[in-house]
């Protein structure tokens, strides 16, 4: 196999009680389809062992997720290796149904953001409610931070995982960087 | 003279001294001061020079509606002009520096021109600098441009961080007084989110100044106890130093955290914009007293009423000791009691009512003060300080009655709800007849997404300026927003508020009412912009009736305190020069900011490195290793070429298009759009989006497309491959990857949303390498896999596979002319597989190369480029695309408008290739020049070139252009612009300038 790099190639961070760090290579599928039909339920489950997550939920994380993205369309978590054969499978299971599933793990970058006040950094840059109420662990945005898109979702009271194109890798590490640098506002 | 007193000051911590500066003085202030009060304290009492007449200026006011004592702050990378001194806390090392004097505030040479005001009358810019019109540019701007302004620009890149912060609440409180806090509390009691934000450091705002009674409590100890309460509850934040900026549209408010500007030493970010969205704004922003206008209301020591108390109460600062109190309503008597109490002297209360006052004009007269009802001030004495006023009847011309010496006049035109933030967003307001201010008219409030009130004023800022409808008008706010909100928990009672019996105020614009056109001349209404009553007299005597054109006529209002002091005051001068009531005249518009926020707040963390985000392809760090000479195309930076050591950016251009022609060359072109469109109805869909057929592609195979709007306009061009029967791999511009994909979403979701189409952006799954040239498929074979005969995989055709050990997908596809692959891996290989290629390719001459590089082999073969060829007016017709355009559709985006008139008119200009007869490049740009002169004396125009380069493979230069009937003129020779009367001859040509039977592509 020729060598696979993630776009952060394992960059990390800290500033303050903040860390921040490559999560690496993940697999992650985009599958549109109609989400309400039995098959493609079905599909996500033996794809990746998770049911169909509620609207703005994710359900499972990095070891194997759905997160939910919109209406008709869902974010499948799985290992880097397994993305591929998870693709052709979901394309198989759901050959009689109008659908879309692509292998988009080598166009995304994915950060882990821990520390206490993680709810804050995002909120400097993200016009979402982050709000720990409001925003539980299991939950998801898609949104943008800063000038780019950008998804999260909470895997533990004080962890984030960070989902942006690969391209803005850098910046999006940066901007999270200069945002944790800053230190926390106190609102959460 | 101004001083600090032996007691007093609720604010300062006189155990704590702070040493700062003046133009260079040193003084002495305590910690709580404003540089204001650490001024006045040390009788510094002029502060700054005005804008036009370069008059004397002192502080006028106590807080954000300074309008004078604007200030310098800082040194280099934390310099700041305009700050006001009013709103800065003093810090233990402070620098100040006072603004727009030549040579020295107390010596300025500008001050001329108060001798000259009448010659520098309303609209005098206008009327002098039209003529003679060269001056304009030579004499006047120059000059204008070197006493205009007040600071000075910074010089330095700010040494500051700075940052957003978006919040979520159900109930913003905008206004840390009596009416916000009892809205906070009651809004904090029903359960809803609550943000509460002050400007300043303090709670309480005026009635703790003013020492009103809530339920029986001394306003002090109500707030205390109010924000103990608000502190103990978690759906409470409260802000400090945080000002309410703008309303806008939805909710969303922006609002201003000062964080260390009063400790620079700390750390962290100097300023926080909030970008709030709030279900329900309270504006309980109080409200701003008016100043009176008479002659020599200007000269430093005429202080607002309210101010010069604020200074005596908060900072136990006597602005003089001799304060004669000039107003038009009870409020003032106020000032004269504190000034009394503290043993200062009043030696009259100038009460222009005839009937005087109520309960506080009988406080002030049983406290022995002097109280002149039915009087005026004639004119102040005094140049750089007040020395006296004279007085006259209010109700005559002015005639003075006697003078009386003091060295401070403490003024009271009345008092003005800060509507601003109830107004930005659609709020209208409503005269109020008997307290002569406008009010919000709740009856016409901005409104919400809901279409129900997103805004509700409250307290003094909704015209209930005395304490119990203050109090109980915010208790009512917070429990309505909240309720709107959804929230209803248990709340408490309104509070009670105590105030002393008042007479009514009397409306008094001008003071005296028959004030002379001498007087009305040094009667100011705007400081800062020396914008006086005569002034705006004449802006109506001149026909500028609008309020809107009279404050750009005078400039009344437009200076950087945005006429908080003036705009009531000048618009009711207006009113009585038309003629016409108040409300009839209205009000200029209200924006935001309320004050001026920093630059650096609205950047937030978007400076420097992330400025703006820059995109980057697997292969990035490679380029940038390598001395690539990049580009930005988009947010990407693309590689223009790789230049080496000693080689020039030219020359390496010209090294990559001769190898790449004869050996083999390298591009990244992996920023190049790729977008999956699958579904049943993909093929019907792509028929519509491209000019061509595309449902009729077999499987395997490539073909390129053209993308139109609905107005006939080319958008977009590139390769759309045939995956499987229901999906399609199209390729886009660098540029357009994400527009397209907007596109074909608008289609699919707005228009043919019952369509079963998916599409997805997967640009930056792959790197996609292009290897070209006549040993692109050695060098790929070398590397085993694959077979990539031409019978294998013929031009125009792709094919799945493996490449030595990577995945690949394989595009014989070809931009350039040459023998060519566009090779697709994963991602995350893509640095490994250009690696590999590189070393493969050692052995037969490879070099990577850059978009100019391509650029020039793409106008070599004549193909078209979207930007260059195309700006959006430019049709496929205009391009002899004819081919790719489908005559068998019914429709596709584009066609009905590509058969108007004006589209298949003749005499549209037609791309052509172009040949300099001397071999030179011509401009980019360049027009060709027609025969005789349009209606403006111009030389009219045939076409223009859209690229141009210097071929190295022809020798020579060659260009593409859009020319007037240009297929029908081949080989004819046309004039093209070259700079300033220069020409550069140039045949028309066929564009295809090289291999035009495609033979190298197709090998």
């Amino acid at each position: 196999m020729p060598e696979a790099t993630s776009a952060l190639n394992g960059r990390e961070a800290s500033a303050g009680a903040i860390t921040l760090r490559d999560a690496g290579l993940v697999g992650m599928i985009t599958l549109r389809g109609n989400l309400a039909s039995a098959k493609l339920k079905a599909a996500v489950k033996k794809a990746v062992g998770q049911a169909v997550p509620e609207v703005r939920r994710m359900a499972g994380g990095l070891e194997g997720g759905a997160g939910w993205m919109s209406p008709d369309e869902l974010l499948l978590v799985t290992a880097h290796d397994k993305a591929a054969e998870t693709v052709a499978a979901l394309s198989a299971a759901l050959k009689a149904e109008h659908h879309m599933a692509v292998n988009v793990s080598d166009a995304r970058a994915v950060i882990t953001l821990r520390g206490g006040h993680a709810a804050e950094v995002l909120a400097k840059l993200a016009p979402a409610d982050l709000d720990p109420d409001l925003f539980p662990v299991g939950e998801l945005r898609r949104t943008r931070l800063g000038q780019v898109a950008a998804a999260f979702w909470k895997s533990d009271e004080d962890t984030f995982h960070v989902i942006c194109f690969r391209s803005v890798a850098d910046y999006v590490f940066d901007l999270l960087e200069a945002s944790a640098k800053a230190g926390p506002v106190g609102v959460f | 003279m101004s001083t600090r007193l032996a007691e007093g000051g609720r604010l300062i911590d006189r155990s704590q001294a702070v040493k700062f500066t003046f133009n260079g003085k040193h003084f002495k202030g305590f910690a709580g001061d404003t540089l204001a009060s650490a001024l006045l304290a040390n009788d510094q009492m002029m502060v700054g020079r005005s804008f036009k007449y370069h008059r004397p200026r002192g502080v006028v006011a106590a807080g954000a509606e300074e309008p004078n004592a604007l200030v310098n702050l800082g040194k280099g990378g934390t310099f700041e002009p305009n700050q006001r001194a009013t709103t800065t806390e003093v810090f233990d090392g402070l620098a100040a520096t006072s603004q727009n004097h030549w040579p020295s505030l107390e010596f300025d040479v500008g001050a001329i021109n108060t001798y000259l005001a009448r010659f520098l009358p309303a609209g005098f810019y206008y009327k002098m600098f039209i003529h003679p019109r060269p001056f304009w540019k030579y004499i006047y701007e120059p000059f204008i441009r070197q006493s205009a302004g007040l600071g000075k620009a910074p010089k330095d890149r700010d040494a500051d961080t700075y940052e957003h912060f978006h919040a979520f609440v159900d109930v913003l409180v905008i206004g840390g007084g009596i009416a916000g806090l009892a809205a906070a509390r009651e809004a904090g009691r029903a359960g809803a989110r609550v943000m509460l934000i002050e400007q300043t450091a303090d709670w309480g705002g005026r009635a703790v100044v003013d020492g009103v009674k809530l339920g029986g409590k001394d306003a002090g100890v109500w707030v205390k106890d109010t924000l103990q309460e608000l502190e103990t509850m978690p759906n409470v934040d409260l802000r400090r130093r945080t000002m309410g900026a703008g309303v806008y549209d939805h909710g969303y408010v922006l609002a201003y955290e000062r964080l260390r500007d009063h400790v620079p030493e700390m750390d962290g970010p100097r300023h926080r914009l909030w970008r709030i969205r709030a279900r329900r704004t309270i504006t309980a922003t109080g409200a701003i007293e008016r100043p009176l206008s008479f002659a020599g209301n200007d000269v430093p020591g005429v202080l607002l009423a309210s101010a010069v108390r604020d200074y005596l109460v908060n900072f136990g600062v006597s602005v003089g000791d001799r304060t004669v109190v000039v107003t038009n309503n009870d409020d003032a008597y106020r000032t004269a009691l504190a000034l009394h109490s503290h043993g200062l002297i009043v030696p009259a209360i100038v009460d222009a009512r005839p009937q005087g006052g109520g309960e506080l004009a009988a406080a002030a007269k049983a406290a022995g003060i002097r109280v002149a009802n039915g009087m005026a001030v004639a004119v102040v004495k005094g140049g750089k300080r007040v020395t006296g006023v004279t007085l006259c009847l209010q109700a005559g011309e002015g005639a003075p009655l006697e003078e009386i010496a003091c060295d401070c006049v403490a003024m009271s035109g009345g008092w003005s709800p800060v509507v601003h933030l109830w107004s930005h967003c659609g709020g209208k307001l409503s005269w109020d007849d008997d307290q002569a201010m406008f009010r919000p008219d709740a009856g016409r409030p901005p409104t919400g997404a809901d279409g129900a009130p997103m805004v509700i004023a409250a307290g003094t800022a909704n015209g209930h300026l005395a304490t119990a409808g203050a109090v109980a008008d915010g208790w009512a706010a917070g429990l309505a927003a909240a309720k709107a909100a959804g929230h209803a928990g248990k709340t408490g009672t309104a509070p009670k508020g105590e105030d002393a019996a008042a007479a009514a105020p009397l409306p008094v614009w001008l003071m005296p009412q028959g004030a002379s056109y001498a007087k009305r001349s040094k009667a100011w209404l705007d400081f800062q912009n020396d914008v006086k009553v005569s002034d705006v007299q004449l802006a109506a005597q001149e026909g500028f009736e609008s309020v809107e054109h009279a404050k750009r006529y005078t400039t009344l209002g437009m200076a950087t305190d945005q006429g908080k002091l003036s705009n009531i005051n000048g618009l009711a001068t207006l009113s009585n020069a038309l003629n016409v009531t108040i409300p009839q005249v209205g009000t200029t518009t209200f924006r935001p900011p309320y004050t001026p926020i920093s630059m650096g707040a609205i950047a937030g963390v978007a400076r420097d490195a992330l400025f703006q985000p820059v995109r980057k392809t697997p292969i990035h760090d490679w380029h940038e290793a390598n001395g690539a000479d990049f580009e930005p195309v988009g947010q990407w930076r693309r590689p223009y070429a790789f230049p080496r050591k000693g080689e020039s950016v030219h020359d390496a251009v010209m090294r990559e298009v001769k190898n790449t022609r004869t050996n083999v060359g390298l591009l990244d072109a992996s920023t190049l759009g790729k977008l999956v469109v699958t579904g049943p109805d993909a093929g019907r869909f792509l028929d519509m989006l491209y000019t061509n057929m595309i449902s009729t592609l077999p499987v395997g195979k490539c073909r390129y497309g053209l993308m139109c709007n609905e107005n006939g306009f080319l958008i977009d061009d590139g390769v759309v491959a045939r995956i499987d029967e229901q999906t399609w791999l199209c390729h886009t511009t660098t540029g357009g990857a994400e527009r397209i994909h907007g596109h074909m979403e608008d289609w699919l979701q707005c228009e043919w949303w019952d369509w079963k189409v998916y599409v997805a952006n997967v640009t930056e799954q792959f790197a996609q390498i292009g290897v070209v040239g006549p040993k692109a498929r050695d060098v790929l074979e070398s590397l085993g896999g694959m077979d990539l005969s031409k019978e294998a995989l013929p031009f125009m055709q792709w094919a799945d596979g493996k490449i030595g050990e990577f995945d690949a997908r394989v595009y014989r596809i070809s931009f350039s002319g040459e023998l060519s692959y566009e090779v697709a891996v994963p991602a995350s290989q893509g640095r490994a597989f250009w690696d590999a290629l590189l070393k493969a390719g050692e052995a037969h001459g490879i070099m990577p190369y850059g978009t100019e590089c391509l650029h020039i082999m793409r106008a070599e073969k004549g193909f078209i480029m979207i930007g260059d060829e195309t700006d959006g007016t430019v049709i496929p017709q205009d391009l002899n695309l004819g081919w790719a355009i489908s005559k068998k559709k019914d429709d596709y985006l584009g066609k009905r408008a590509q058969e108007r008139s004006h589209m298949t008119d003749p005499n549209r200009w037609k791309l052509v290739g172009l040949e300099t007869l001397d071999g030179s490049v011509i401009p980019d740009g360049a027009y060709a020049i027609g025969d005789g002169v349009n209606a403006n004396g111009q030389r009219n125009t045939q076409g223009r070139v859209t690229s141009t380069y210097f071929s190295p493979t022809l020798g020579k230069g060659i260009a593409m252009g859009l020319v007037l009937n240009g297929p029908d003129r081949m080989g004819e020779v046309i004039e093209f612009t070259k700079g300033k009367d220069v020409t550069v001859k140039a045949r028309i040509v066929d564009q295809v300038f090289y291999d035009k039977a495609g033979e190298k592509q197709n090998a």
